[in-house]
């Protein structure tokens, strides 16, 4: 089929590698359209805020539920965890394994500490009788706050899983790509928790 | 099959439109739904300029570039023509054009939310009233109330011809369409919300109205006449309407609420007053609260701590509505009056 | 034992949900179970249990997944086709006194789960599996980006699918409608387990559909061969990358809105509630900002076979490449602005009816310039008829008549009167069959001697189309007239009689459509049996285009011994025009992925927490959960997950082409 005069060409052409061909890793574009997926999961929840967050049902609002101080110190635990993940994946760029473990340890605490203040305020309200069934309000309140709690105990759950990885395995490149992962899940969640704050939070008891 | 054929068969939906004279749908009875065909009509015809020299043109390509014709033309490497590619986006983009220009005039003009300003092609709807018909759709049947005429029908509509008719709509338990076929376009029904739809019906005649979304186990059966009535005869049938001995007040409502099947036809001689709204604002339970003051309240802010105990419990009820036992719960009623939600905070 | 005991342990699941009182599922469940029997022992007996496990099962390979999912969407087609059937005979006898065969109880549940099922499980699996198949060959890779996530994804999927058929046998499934509108689909009108099946399997699937979206997005956008741009890339991968996108970003709504009526039905929460401030017209805006989409994710990948396929047996370059893509990106824009149009009964308002209205026509603008495209790609082109070009112009006859009836219905007055009614149910049939299926099953015609190493049969090929092409006008023009006659979708009983022959037409051509169905199924068993007649030796066996034609038939693991270069648009038909010489010599080691079956093992362990969900079992839920979670984290710790073909092999398996090319030559 070949024409006279293409033959030349092809030889100076070449039409296959001759070495193995190694991609580009897609892990963390991956990882970032995942996390593009969940943040969609995450609109979806803020627009039935949106939409739910006024339907009392002749109940309490926001103002009357809300507790800011317990929720200004549940966002500088996420914002600091935030921080001192950062303070790891700098020791984890260093190969340093213990200080990376104990940074990645103090972040975990830190996410401890929110998800204990955020089931202590959700058990308040509970008691209080303000409980997801009250309201279309409270249930789009408790559902969207409360997913971003389940994010963040899976989070810490893999984020123990990673710890007891790097302490056997230390800091090659494939454990450095998945707290690379973490680390962008993790800062995700604070993203989010910023527009949750901002969105429920403070207009809630601004009104 | 032959290509020719084919083409027939193609075709099929072209003819049929064009045949289809017995159709209700298009061949309605009133101005509306006439005025709706005549859009899908044209719609129709616009699109066909397109259409059919597209399939004209796949079959003969089909056939003239046929490996075994070896007489055609053939050329491999022919794959771009600047000229052709202004054509063929071109083309659909202008009768999308005309067709987008048609489709805003006729959905502002075809709103059902609009008024008639016409009951027929050249007369006016000026000086003519209404008729105001509130329907409510129920497990599984229609209810038709006449505030006006202080009567009320289930499963049986009627209407004086050349009248514009003016519907309110709502729905009891779940998502329901309203559709009159000879009539009107559809509009739903639902639950805890109020559409509305005008039409007109010009030729007096019994005609088939049902449900047009699926609402569960009835829905087959969900369906009703609609009589078109001339003047003499609508007062005739609302007269006998009234020598039912039937009343429709909340107790009868939330009986015909329950689920049941292929209704017969019934007719209520008086109606309570504001049925209709505590329909759809869902009150018609003693005790509960309805959604315009819920919605009051909750505009100036909820009410507070004090409304969480603001539930009161009562049978039949959120939980389990068509199957057996369970607890449904919802808002009690204040004994403030509607437009004093303030103080309550 | 105590009632609370029983209930503590079983959760909602008693005796009576299995339906013994049910003469039709009794019997289905027979044939299942003796078909199920049949299989499991026949594979006992030939020992074929390791050789399935080790190199199907647990395969991570992207071709044998892709074969696996559209093996999964022809099983499950028959299930669907079966509701069909079914409804068909329904609405074909039930008149007047005549009640039918099946209650409303019945046949709502059939008509939901062939909506699901179609969608979900047939529609799906067969692009997802194409994709899967040819992508990775188009670009020059050896792989997906992610081969594990592939293998667990296709899992989900046939995870989601065991879900729904379970509901066959122990309970039922949901009486809602495919979209399960609430308040129906809420706790107080479905009080019992169907609409949960209906969750539980979607969102089951939906995991596996939302990760393979991401990872063939990934696959495409980093691992096409040098060379490869993004204007060089064959159509078909242009139309998988718009599909995944759209994958993507909508996935994650119906994961969202499902959780949310989830939530609804276990935790008495009141998003779509008629009480205490919920919305039901959320759930129906929600679902169908992901549901509009979604079609568009169904035809995309068709659109891109029938490009292919077009231009392959034409023997021509495909008209207006990039017109075709940037009328595929627009597409996929576009297609998140039209969802309104679902519901213009609902009253919006006019501007606001109209606008989704105007935005749905401009949708078809590209459509058309799309069929235009294949239009002149056919003129002056030399044609030859093998069966995917006759499902090629087959559908463009059809698609462009459901074409037209789509704009019809999105002018919304005339949308006012055909809304729900079964004219629209034959406008979507008329695309989803005529663009969707036609599409599918030109690409497995078309790619099917690349996966396996021989053609099908054409003469039952050649049945299948006449039977389907033909069963669809008996079976959907009747359902357009019933549409303008005022006749409404998912009635089980009617008493006008005059309506009845076009059922019973209609019917008639559903029964065609399962001859094309048979003959479908055929045409791969006579071409199995005569495979050395119609064996590929070449690897292109149609003359084709693109890359995965430059490679054997069926492909070697590793897919290309060297990954290939890429200077032209349609880079091999540029490769054979300008001489390549296939190389023989200097072969290297090949990196690839492991197999695994966590796979198999998460996904198996999803459907036990799905079940235990939905029969309320909470013990068995807990703990499967538990499981799963640890499951994963175990899976994690497997860090052996790649290993190299040794040179030899690889030298192995080119020689082996080499002589096999020298005997044909």
């Amino acid at each position: 089929m070949a024409h006279a005069q293409t033959l030349t060409e092809a030889d100076e052409i070449r039409f296959h590698t001759t070495e193995e061909h190694h991609p580009e890793n897609g892990t963390l574009l991956g990882f970032w359209i995942y996390l593009m997926s969940d943040c969609l999961i995450f609109a979806v929840l803020f627009a039935c805020y949106a939409v739910l967050g006024r339907n009392y049902a002749a109940g309490p609002s926001g103002a009357d539920l809300f507790d800011l101080p317990i929720v200004a110190v549940n966002t500088a635990l996420l914002l600091f965890s935030s921080i001192t993940y950062g303070f790891a994946m700098i020791s984890a760029q260093a190969k340093k394994v213990k200080p990376t473990l104990a940074w990645l340890a103090v972040t975990g605490l830190l996410g401890l500490g929110f998800l204990s203040l955020e089931l202590y305020e959700f058990n308040h309200l509970i008691h209080e009788g303000a409980g997801p069934q009250r309201s279309a309000f409270l249930s789009s309140f408790f559902v969207l706050v409360g997913t971003h709690g389940l994010h963040v105990t899976f989070g810490t759950i893999w984020l123990v899983t990673l710890m007891v990885q790097v302490a056997k395995r230390g800091l090659g490149v494939e454990m450095k790509r998945r707290l690379m992962c973490l680390s962008m899940f993790w800062h995700f969640l604070d993203v989010i928790w910023i527009g949750v704050f901002s969105f429920v939070y403070l207009l809630g008891v601004l009104k | 099959m032959t290509p020719s054929s084919l083409k027939k068969l193609a075709l099929l939906p072209v003819l049929l439109l064009l045949s289809g004279c017995d159709w209700v749908v298009m061949n309605p009875s009133g101005d509306i739904a006439a005025q709706q065909r005549d859009l899908i009509i044209l719609s129709t015809v616009l699109m066909l300029v397109i259409i059919v020299p597209v399939i004209i043109l796949t079959l003969f390509f089909a056939w003239k570039y046929r490996q075994s014709n070896t007489a055609a033309k053939y050329d491999p490497e022919w794959h771009h023509s600047t000229k052709l590619e202004i054509v063929i986006w071109a083309a659909p983009l202008v009768i999308i054009m005309i067709l987008g220009a048609v489709t805003w005039t006729s959905t502002h003009l075809l709103d059902p939310y609009r008024p008639l300003d016409r009951i027929a092609p050249g007369r006016s709807a000026e000086g003519v009233k209404p008729l105001k018909v509130q329907v409510v759709a129920l497990d599984w049947k229609w209810m038709f109330i006449y505030p006006e005429l202080g009567i009320a029908t289930v499963n049986e509509l009627a209407a004086p011809v050349d009248t514009p008719i003016d519907f309110d709509l709502t729905a009891s338990s779940v998502m329901n369409s309203f559709y009159v076929p000879a009539l009107a376009g559809q509009i739903y029904a639902m639950p805890g919300m109020r559409t509305k739809l005008h039409a007109v019906i010009n030729k007096p005649g019994v005609y088939d109205g049902f449900s047009a979304n699926y609402s569960g186990e009835g829905f087959s059966h969900m369906r009703f006449k609609f009589h078109g009535m001339n003047r003499a005869d609508f007062d005739k049938w609302a007269a006998d309407v009234r020598k039912s001995n039937d009343r429709l007040d909340g107790t009868r409502y939330l009986v015909l609420e329950k689920p049941s099947e292929k209704v017969p036809p019934q007719r209520f001689a008086s109606v309570e007053a504001g049925l209709f709204d505590k329909a759809v604002n869902r009150c018609v339970e003693p005790g509960k609260m309805c959604q315009h003051d819920m919605m009051a309240i909750d505009k100036s802010g909820g009410l507070g701590m004090e409304g969480v105990y603001n539930v009161t419990t009562l049978e039949y009820d959120k939980r389990t509505r068509r199957g057996e036992g369970g607890i449904r719960s919802f808002i009690a009623a204040l004994c403030a009056p509607k437009s004093a939600p303030a103080e309550a905070r | 034992m105590s009632p609370d005991l029983v209930k503590t342990i079983f959760g909602r699941l008693t005796w009576d949900a299995i339906p013994l009182h049910e003469p039709i599922l009794i019997g289905t469940f027979g044939v299942v179970a003796l078909g199920g029997i049949t299989v499991l022992a026949a594979l006992t007996y030939f020992k074929v249990w390791g050789y399935l496990w080790r190199e199907w099962l647990t395969s991570v390979d992207h071709k044998k997944i892709g074969v696996m999912y559209i093996i999964l969407a022809i099983i499950m087609l028959l299930r669907g086709f079966a509701d069909a059937l079914m409804m068909r005979a329904q609405q074909a006898i039930a008149f007047g006194d005549a009640a039918g065969y099946l209650p409303p109880h019945h046949y709502d549940q059939v008509f939901t789960a062939h909506g699901v099922i179609m969608i979900f499980f047939v529609a799906m699996p067969l692009i997802t599996g194409l994709m899967n198949l040819v992508v990775p060959l188009q670009i020059g890779a050896r792989d997906v980006a992610f081969p594990f996530l592939n293998n667990f994804s296709f899992w989900m999927t046939v995870g989601g699918a065991i879900t729904v058929m379970l509901s066959l046998f122990v309970g039922e499934f949901a009486r809602t409608g495919w979209l399960a509108y609430p308040p129906l689909s809420g706790l107080a009108y479905s009080p019992d387990v169907g609409v949960d099946y209906y969750i539980w399997s979607l969102q089951i699937a939906g995991v596996g559909t939302t990760l393979s979206g991401i990872n063939l997005i990934v696959t495409i956008v980093k691992m096409r061969a040098p060379g490869m741009s993004l204007m060089k890339m064959p159509v078909f991968t242009w139309t998988s990358l718009c599909s995944n996108v759209l994958i993507v970003a909508s996935f994650p709504i119906l994961t969202a809105v499902l959780a949310l009526l989830s939530s609804d039905r276990y935790l008495g929460t009141n998003f779509f509630t008629n009480d205490f401030g919920g919305n039901p017209m959320m759930y129906v805006n929600l679902i169908w900002i992901w549901g509009h989409p979604e079609v568009y994710i169904l035809v995309l990948p068709a659109f891109g076979v029938f490009s292919e396929v077009v231009s392959t047996f034409s023997s021509k370059r495909l008209f207006g490449y990039s017109s075709m893509v940037y009328a595929t990106v627009v597409i996929t824009i576009l297609s998140y602005l039209v969802w309104l149009h679902h519901f213009f009964t609902m009253g919006s308002g006019a501007s606001v009816n109209s606008f989704f209205g105007i935005t749905t026509m401009i949708i078809s603008i590209p459509t058309g310039a799309k069929i235009f495209n294949w239009l002149f790609t056919m003129y002056r082109g030399r044609i030859r008829f093998e069966v995917p070009m006759l499902w090629t112009v087959g559908f463009m006859v059809t698609f462009v008549i459901g074409g037209m009836t789509g704009v019809l219905l999105a002018v919304p007055p005339a949308d006012f009167v055909l809304h729900n009614s079964l004219f629209l149910i034959a406008h979507f049939h008329n695309v989803i069959i005529g663009g969707v299926v036609f599409g599918m099953f030109a690409g497995i015609v078309y790619w099917f001697p690349k996966a396996f190493g021989f053609k099908l049969d054409p003469f039952w090929g050649k049945l299948s189309f006449w039977f389907w092409q033909i069963g669809f006008f008996f079976a959907f023009m009747p359902l357009y007239v019933l549409g303008l006659m005022g006749v409404t979708r998912r009635v089980s009983h009617f008493e006008d009689h005059s309506l009845q022959i076009w059922f019973v037409i209609s019917a008639f051509g559903a029964v065609l459509i399962l001859f094309g169905i048979i003959s479908f199924v055929m045409q791969m068993v006579v071409g199995f049996m005569k495979r050395e007649q119609y064996a590929d030796k070449t690897g292109d066996p149609w003359g084709g285009r693109t890359l995965e034609w430059s490679t054997s038939s069926p492909p070697p693991a590793y897919n290309f011994a060297f990954t290939p270069v890429i200077h032209e648009i349609d880079a091999w038909h540029d490769m054979k025009q300008r001489g390549y010489q296939r190389p023989t010599t200097g072969f290297i080691p090949i990196h690839m992925p492991k197999n695994t079956g966590a796979g198999v093992v998460l996904a198996g362990i999803s459907v036990v927490v799905g079940f235990a969900m939905i029969w309320q079992i909470w013990w068995l839920a807990v703990i499967s959960f538990v499981a799963l979670v640890a499951s994963a984290i175990i899976h994690t710790f497997n860090f052996k997950r790649d290993y190299y073909i040794p040179a030899e092999e690889v030298v192995r398996i080119e020689d082996a082409r080499t002589e096999a090319l020298r005997s044909l030559a």
